[in-house]
This record gives structure tokens, C-alpha cells and sequence, in this order.
């Protein structure tokens, strides 16, 4: 278990050296600069503010001065917020979105493990093909659609939720919730349903269902846990869905999380704050996938086997 | 042998061989069973039909504002059938014109990422060893990026081009085709039939365009029926947020953030573009997966 979980981590690093060399160089090679303003600065200010953010050393330098913040953690002062370093916008932010965040993931992996495995008994059935048809509209529908569509039914017409904002009060926390959680309860619903059904018809079923086994047993003790593989490593992209959903969540709602410092940044060329949030996401998802990875091992023996012979 | 058993020999082959049913006469049988895939296609060809001839006949231009209606509902008598948005302008057209960029980005990116995924992936499988090793390896580093935010990250750095939006999202979405083209490949170079062809002489060449290509043919084509939705909702994701296709040239995605805007005041700018969308990604995902079902023999069983 050991050997295996070095060797994930082994290959989580280069991506993340990958992810950083790629944005680095991208910012480096955008046309305009930071400073591009209205007015031209005098070429004195210029001057001394390229000094000040190192921008007039060599890129090698520049880049080697990154790598050593990132290392640290540490993603510089913002470019547009003059008075704000990067770090504090996202530790402004990161309060608001991980709780979003996670309340959406854990609402998706129950509502949908339970769905999924509802229709999955029900093959076929009326109740399945019902299911299924709202998961398939979830997936299709984005939720920059879904979020203007829910506020429209629950706050302008009914009248029921705030519209937006946030004050980590329930009722502000539902509408943006389940807008992130919908196309996420679909899929776990999909994917739990096919392996349910497959975990279904395989013979060690058969065999506990001749031995006489009540049919809760069956599927509560033996089938559901080999079923729920598939959704443990779909967690990884889900978390990645979830960080891209919340940028749009986030703006809809008017949510004052990373997202929306994300995009601000990004309409504002803020170079800095861009490239702290892409590089942020990025450490999580490639933390959150190798995670992942060793609960996946570690509920299911064959993988690190598997993997252990192929090194052999 | 006499002439009347070869007679009766030949007339029974005959018979035999009326007509043979290649993999794709097949396929299509098969697709035509399904009627959520049929329906799919029949709602994409109209859909495409549309945006193309809507805007010809209809009165209004999509960026000439018409002064005496903005923000009016969807109405005959004035002759905007969707209704205009804040400053006038008619929003039937500015839908047409928005599904044409939305469709032309779809195709045109997922041709992007086709090319590349397709290449990478048959020249991996097909030398197979240690090329495919590194090449697979650099796939999967890149694979582990976050994808979205490097596209909007691009879009930072070179501005808000929109061919440049083709070729970030094609670069970046052809992960999948190359992993998917790749393990095909390696499993077809190893089959019977290829060696069977190579032992009656068939050329390099002629293996490729006979047995593997063909049998590529399924899986990229299911496959791109499902990336072009996925590179529409990438576009349109882009567009909503102000980071994709900018003024006086529109997409759904941009409608649908216009509309978002004017959610509590003018709410058929938001339903329209966005019923489109929706219709568009919910037919090419159900033709996708009756192309899958159609074309993988495997369910055939």
C-alpha cells in the first residue's frame, strides 16, 4: 500500500510542475502588460514598478523566483487590487466556496447513490426509465441555465428563496446548492445504476440470493459496496465539476467566494490572481484525485495488486 | 462436375450473396430502432436548417436595434417572434445567429480536437513500446489539469478571439480521443483478421485503409457526436462568464448571460437561448448514445 501510494504521488508531481510551468509562461508570453492603463505611465514609474514586481530580471529568474513563492504558497500581491496580496482574496473567498462546495458533493453522493440504486432495481421498469430521463436532462442542461431557471421558479414567481447573496444561512444556501449538486446527482445516479446492475447479475449474487439471503441483505451487504467503486472514482472529476460549477454559481448568486474573484480577475487581466486560482484548483484537484486513488486501492485489493505485478 | 450441379452450384451462391450488409448498413438499422436516437437526429438536422435559413427570413438584423420595441415580450403584431432585448434588438435572430456560432465552435472545435486526438492516438498504439509509453505519460499529466481554468486562462492571455476559442478548446479536449484511438488500435493490430490480411500479402498500407481505420471509424464517430456538445457547453460557459464570443457576434452561452441580467423584467431573453441550448445538447447526447449503442458490437451479444 505503501509503494503503491508513492508511486500515485510520484506521478501527481510532474502534472503539478506541468500546470504551473504552462500558466507561468502563458502570462509571461500575453501581449499588454499589468499596467496597461487609461494613461501612459511615466517610463520612471514604469520603471520602478517592473523593479518591484521583478518583471525587469530575466524570465529564468523570474520563473525560478515563481517556483520558490509557489513552493511557499505564497502567489504574490494582486495587480489589480493594489492593496491586496493574492492570498488574502483567496482566503477571503475560500470560507464561502469550500462550504458550498462540499455541502453540493455530499448531497450529490447520497441523493444520487440512492437514486441510482432505486432505478437499478427497478431495471427497465417504469420507475427506472422516469429516473433516468431527469438524469439524462440534469447532464444536458448547464448550470448557468438551471441557476437563472430555479431563481426564476423559487424566488421571482414564488417567491420562496432570496434571489442571491450570502450570509451562510440556510435559505441562501439552498438555491446555489442544488444548482452546483443537480448535474452531479445525475451522474452518480447514472453511474451507480449501471454498476448496480452489473453487480447484480454477477453469480456471486446468485449464489447468496440461492442460499436463501432476505433481498435487503443481499443488497445492502453484497451488492451495494463493489457498486459504489465506480462512484468513488468519479469523485475526482466531480470535485474538478464542482470548482469550475462554483465559478459560475458563485457569479449568478452573487456568492462572494474564489469564484467570483476568479472571473473579476479574469476580466481585469489581474495576471496574478488568475494564475494563484488556476494554480490553487489545480494542487486540489490533483491532491483531491490522489486521494481518491488510494481510498479506490484501498477498498478494492485487485487495483494495487494489479499494479504491483505490472511494475514486477 | 456437369454443367446442371454447377448451374444449380452458382445459382445457390447467387442467392446467398443478394446483398452483403456492411458494419455501417448494419449500424444505421440498428440506430433507426432507437427513437430517442432518431429523434435526436431529426431535432439537430432542423435545428441546424434553422439557424441557417431563420435569420435570411426574418425582417430584423440581429445588431440593428429596433427603436420602438425594447424589451418587449414575444408578440406577432410587432413581428418579433421571441421578443427584443433591452436595447431592441430582435431576439429570433440574435437566437439564429447564436446557435450558427454555437454549432460552427462545436464542429469546428471538436474537428480541432479530432485531428489531434485521432494522430496522437493511432501513431501511440500503432508503434505500441516505449513511444507509446512517454506519449501516454504526457497524456495523463495533462490530463489531470485543470481544464476549464487553463482554457480561461488562455483566454486572458490572448484576448477573446474566436478562433482562438476553436483551437483552446480543441487543444485541450482531444485527451480523450487520443486515450480512446490509441487503445483501439493496439487491440486491432494484434487481431486475427490483420494477420490474416498480412498474410495474403495485403500491404502496410492497405491493412491500414481496409481493417483498421474502418474499425476506428465507430468510435470516433461516437465519440464526436459526444464531444460536441461537450465543447458547446465549454463555449457557452466562456460566453456566459464574458470570457468567450464578444459583441456585435453572439452565442447562446452570451444570450443566455444577457437574459440572466434581465431575469425578473424580461424573461423570454433568457428562456429562448437557453431552450435552444438545451434542446441542442439534450439531441446530440441521446444520438451519441444511440450511435454508441448502434455501433459497439459488444451489446450485440
Amino acid at each position: 500500500m505503501l509503494k503503491y501510494s508513492l508511486r500515485r504521488l510520484a506521478s501527481a508531481i510532474p502534472t503539478l510542475f506541468l500546470l504551473i510551468t504552462v500558466a507561468f509562461f502563458l502570462i509571461r508570453i500575453a501581449p499588454g502588460g499589468p499596467f496597461d492603463g487609461e494613461r501612459a505611465l511615466p517610463a520612471e514609474i514604469e520603471a520602478n514598478l517592473a523593479a518591484k514586481y521583478h518583471l525587469d530580471e530575466p524570465l529564468v529568474f523570474q520563473y525560478a523566483r515563481y517556483l520558490w513563492q509557489i513552493a511557499r504558497l505564497d502567489f504574490g500581491p494582486s495587480f489589480h487590487y493594489r492593496d491586496w496580496s493574492v492570498n488574502e482574496l483567496i482566503l477571503q473567498g475560500a470560507p464561502v466556496s469550500f462550504t458550498l462546495g462540499i455541502l453540493a458533493l455530499a448531497i450529490a453522493l447520497i441523493a444520487g447513490v440512492l437514486i441510482g440504486a432505486w432505478a437499478a432495481l427497478r431495471q427497465n421498469r417504469p420507475g427506472d426509465y422516469a429516473v433516468m430521463s431527469f438524469a439524462m436532462i440534469g447532464i444536458s442542461i448547464p448550470n448557468f441555465v438551471m441557476a437563472p431557471l430555479l431563481i426564476l421558479l423559487f424566488a421571482i414567481t414564488l417567491g420562496w428563496l432570496p434571489a442571491g447573496g450570502w450570509d451562510y444561512s440556510p435559505t441562501r444556501m439552498i438555491l446555489p446548492v442544488v444548482t452546483l449538486a443537480l448535474p452531479m446527482i445525475a451522474y452518480i445516479a447514472r453511474i451507480t445504476r449501471g454498476s448496480m446492475i452489473e453487480v447484480l447479475h454477477s453469480s456471486y449474487i446468485r449464489t447468496v440470493r440461492a442460499k436463501g439471503m432476505p433481498e435487503k441483505e443481499v443488497i445492502l451487504r453484497h451488492a451495494l459496496k463493489p457498486a459504489l467503486l465506480p462512484v468513488i472514482s468519479y469523485l475526482g472529476p466531480a470535485a474538478a465539476a464542482i470548482m469550475t460549477g462554483s465559478v459560475v454559481v458563485e457569479r449568478i448568486f452573487t456568492i462572494p467566494g474564489i469564484g467570483t474573484y476568479f472571473v473579476q480577475g479574469a476580466l481585469n487581466r489581474d495576471y496574478t490572481l488568475v494564475m494563484g486560482v488556476v494554480i490553487l484548483y489545480g494542487m486540489l484537484i490533483i491532491l483531491f484525485n490522489f486521494l481518491v486513488d488510494l481510498l479506490y486501492a484501498w477498498l478494492d485489493p485487485r487495483i494495487r495488486y494489479d499494479d504491483g505485478e505490472a511494475e514486477a | 462436375m456437369n454443367e446442371s450441379t454447377r448451374d444449380a452450384f452458382d445459382q445457390a451462391l447467387d442467392t446467398r450473396e443478394i446483398r452483403g450488409r456492411s458494419l455501417y448498413i448494419d449500424a444505421w438499422h440498428r440506430l433507426l430502432k432507437n427513437k430517442a436516437a432518431v429523434a435526436g437526429l431529426v431535432v439537430l438536422v432542423v435545428m441546424v436548417l434553422l439557424v441557417i435559413v431563420g435569420p435570411m427570413l426574418s425582417q430584423w438584423d440581429h445588431e440593428i436595434p429596433d427603436w420602438d420595441h425594447s424589451s418587449t415580450p414575444p408578440s406577432l403584431e410587432t413581428g418579433h417572434l421571441f421578443g427584443t432585448d433591452a436595447i431592441g434588438r430582435d431576439l429570433f435572430v440574435r437566437t439564429m445567429i447564436g446557435g450558427q456560432i454555437s454549432l460552427l465552435v462545436g464542429l469546428l472545435a471538436t474537428l480541432v480536437s479530432l485531428i489531434i486526438g485521432v494522430s496522437y492516438g493511432a501513431v501511440a498504439g500503432y508503434l505500441g513500446g516505449r513511444v507509446d509509453n512517454v506519449m501516454m505519460r504526457i497524456v495523463d499529466a495533462v490530463y489531470a489539469m485543470p481544464f476549464m481554468f487553463l482554457v480561461i486562462l488562455l483566454m486572458v492571455v490572448f484576448g477573446r478571439n474566436i478562433f482562438l476559442i476553436f483551437l483552446a478548446i480543441g487543444a485541450i479536449n482531444w485527451l480523450d480521443m487520443a486515450r480512446i484511438v490509441r487503445g483501439q488500435t493496439l487491440s486491432l493490430k494484434n487481431k486475427d483478421f490483420v494477420e490474416a490480411a498480412r498474410a495474403c500479402g495485403a500491404t502496410e498500407a492497405q491493412i491500414i485503409r481496409r481493417h483498421i481505420v474502418p474499425n476506428l471509424l465507430g468510435v470516433v464517430i461516437v465519440y464526436v457526436t459526444l464531444t460536441i456538445p461537450q465543447v458547446i457547453l465549454v463555449e457557452s460557459f466562456l460566453s456566459f462568464l464574458g470570457l468567450g464570443v464578444q459583441e456585435p457576434l453572439t452565442s447562446w452561452g452570451a444570450l443566455v448571460n444577457e437574459g440572466t441580467q434581465e431575469l425578473e423584467t424580461a424573461p423570454w431573453s433568457l428562456m429562448f437561448p437557453a431552450g435552444f441550448l438545451a434542446v441542442t445538447l439534450f439531441a446530440f447526447n441521446f444520438l451519441g448514445d444511440g450511435l454508441r449503442d448502434a455501433l459497439d458490437p459488444k451489446d450485440r451479444l
